[in-house]
C-alpha cells in the first residue's frame, strides 16, 4: 500500500503541473471486452476536473452510440439510465465503475479485443459553461478476467 | 410448519397481476411486477439477514415457483432441468449488451467453479437470454464460453422467455436509449440443488467466496 501511496503522491505532482495545461484528466480507462456480434460495452475510468465540471457527452469512433450511464440496483432488479450529464467536483476523482457510472458505447463497429486500445473523446462542461473534449485512449481488457477475485 | 416468509412475498407478487392472461400484455404488468418486486426487496435483505440460516443467499427452499423451465441451448436442443439432475445448478437471467451486472455475475460464477475445485463439475451454470431477438445462439455461445467453456446460455422466443422468467420471479423490462434499447432485469442467481430444487436465491453483491460456501453445502447434502 506504501508504494500505492507513493505512486498517488507522484501521480499528483504530475496531474499538478498537467492540470496548468488540462482542465480534466482521465486515469486507468478501460473497455469491457466483446465477442463477435455483441454490439455494446462499457467503459470504465477515473476522471478528475480541476476546476469542477460535469461530464456531459462522449463519442468514439469505435461506437456508433455514446452515452453516459448510471446502473442502479432498485431491490434486486437492474437498473441503467442514460443521464444527462455526471457532476464532476473540483479535484475530486470521479470513478466510473462497475456497480455505478460507465460509458456506455453502442452498435460497435468492431469487436473489442482485450489489449487493443480504443480512442475515445470526452466532453466536460466547465462551470463557465465551456467545454472541453479530452481524448482517452482506453485499454480493452478481456470479457471475462481470468482468476480475478471479486472484491465487494 | 412456519409458513416461509418467501410464499407470503410470492402471494403478494402473485396478488397483484392480473389473473386474466389477456390483461397481461407488456409494459404495464412488467411495471406492476417491477414495482412489487422493488417493494418488497428489502424484506428479501432482511430475511437473509436475521433468520438463522446455514447460507449466505436467501433461502427459498420449498417455493412453489422456479420448478422448471423449458428453453433451448445453443444448439437448438430443448432443455429442462431434469437434464442437470445430480448438478447443482445457478441460474441466471440477463442479457449479453449488458456493460455491468451480466459479466460480474457470470465472472463471479466462473470464480466459484474454480473456487469449488473438483466439485466444480457438479455444477452446472446456466445463462437465460432476456433479449431473445438481439442474442442470438451463437453469441449466446460465445458469450458463456467466455467466462467459461461449460456455461450454457439457453435462449426461447418471446412467450418461452416471458413463461421462464414470470416462472422464476424474474422481471425484465426493454428500456430505448439512443437508436437503440437496453433492459432492466432482475439481477438474482438461482442455486438448485442436485436432486433439482430451488434452494437458494443469491444477491447481486454476494461474494464468490459466499456463493462457493452455499454450492458447498448443496452438493454435500
Amino acid at each position: 500500500m506504501k508504494l500505492r501511496t507513493r505512486h498517488l503522491i507522484v501521480a499528483a505532482a504530475l496531474f499538478a503541473s498537467a492540470a496548468a495545461f488540462a482542465q480534466t484528466t482521465v486515469q486507468d480507462a478501460w473497455i469491457r471486452g466483446t465477442v463477435p456480434q455483441q454490439k455494446a460495452t462499457g467503459m470504465f475510468a477515473t476522471v478528475t476536473s480541476a476546476s469542477g465540471g460535469k461530464l456531459v457527452a462522449a463519442s468514439s469512433p469505435a461506437a456508433g452510440v455514446v452515452e453516459i450511464h448510471e446502473m442502479a440496483m432498485e431491490g434486486n432488479v437492474m437498473k441503467m439510465r442514460a443521464v444527462p450529464g455526471l457532476d464532476l467536483p473540483a479535484g475530486k476523482a470521479v470513478e466510473l465503475k462497475p456497480g455505478g457510472y460507465h460509458v456506455m458505447m453502442m452498435e460497435l463497429k468492431q469487436p473489442m479485443k482485450a489489449g487493443e486500445t480504443v480512442p475515445v473523446t470526452l466532453v466536460v462542461e466547465g462551470k463557465d459553461g465551456k467545454r472541453e473534449s479530452v481524448e482517452v485512449k482506453a485499454v480493452v481488457k478481456a470479457l471475462a478476467p481470468q482468476h480475478e477475485g471479486m472484491k465487494h | 410448519l412456519q409458513e416461509h416468509p418467501v410464499k407470503s412475498i410470492e402471494r403478494v407478487v402473485r396478488d397483484s397481476t392480473p389473473s386474466n392472461p389477456a390483461q397481461r400484455s407488456g409494459v404495464t404488468r412488467r411495471s406492476a411486477l417491477a414495482a412489487t418486486v422493488s417493494a418488497l426487496a428489502p424484506g428479501l435483505g432482511l430475511i437473509g439477514c436475521t433468520k438463522t440460516s446455514a447460507f449466505h443467499a436467501v433461502d427459498v427452499t420449498g417455493a412453489a415457483w422456479g420448478r422448471d423451465f423449458r428453453l433451448r441451448d445453443p444448439s437448438g436442443r430443448e432443455r429442462t432441468l431434469a437434464d442437470f439432475r445430480g448438478r447443482a445448478v445457478l441460474v441466471f437471467f440477463g442479457f449479453t449488451q449488458c456493460p455491468d451486472v451480466c459479466p460480474t455475475a457470470l465472472t463471479r460464477a466462473a470464480e466459484v467453479m474454480r473456487q469449488l475445485g473438483d466439485d466444480g463439475r457438479r455444477l452446472q451454470v446456466l445463462f437465460v437470454t432476456v433479449d431473445p431477438e438481439r442474442d442470438t445462439p451463437e453469441l449466446l455461445r460465445s458469450y458463456t464460453h467466455a467466462f467459461h467453456p461449460d456455461f450454457l446460455g439457453l435462449w426461447g422466443d418471446l412467450d418461452q422467455t416471458a413463461a421462464a422468467a414470470r416462472e422464476f420471479k424474474v422481471v425484465y423490462t426493454k428500456v430505448p436509449t439512443g437508436s437503440s434499447y437496453t433492459m432492466d432485469h432482475t439481477a438474482l442467481s438461482y442455486a438448485f440443488d442436485p436432486a433439482g430444487r430451488l434452494r437458494l436465491a443469491v444477491r447481486h453483491a454476494a461474494t464468490a467466496a459466499e456463493v462457493t460456501q452455499d454450492l458447498e453445502i448443496l452438493l454435500a447434502a
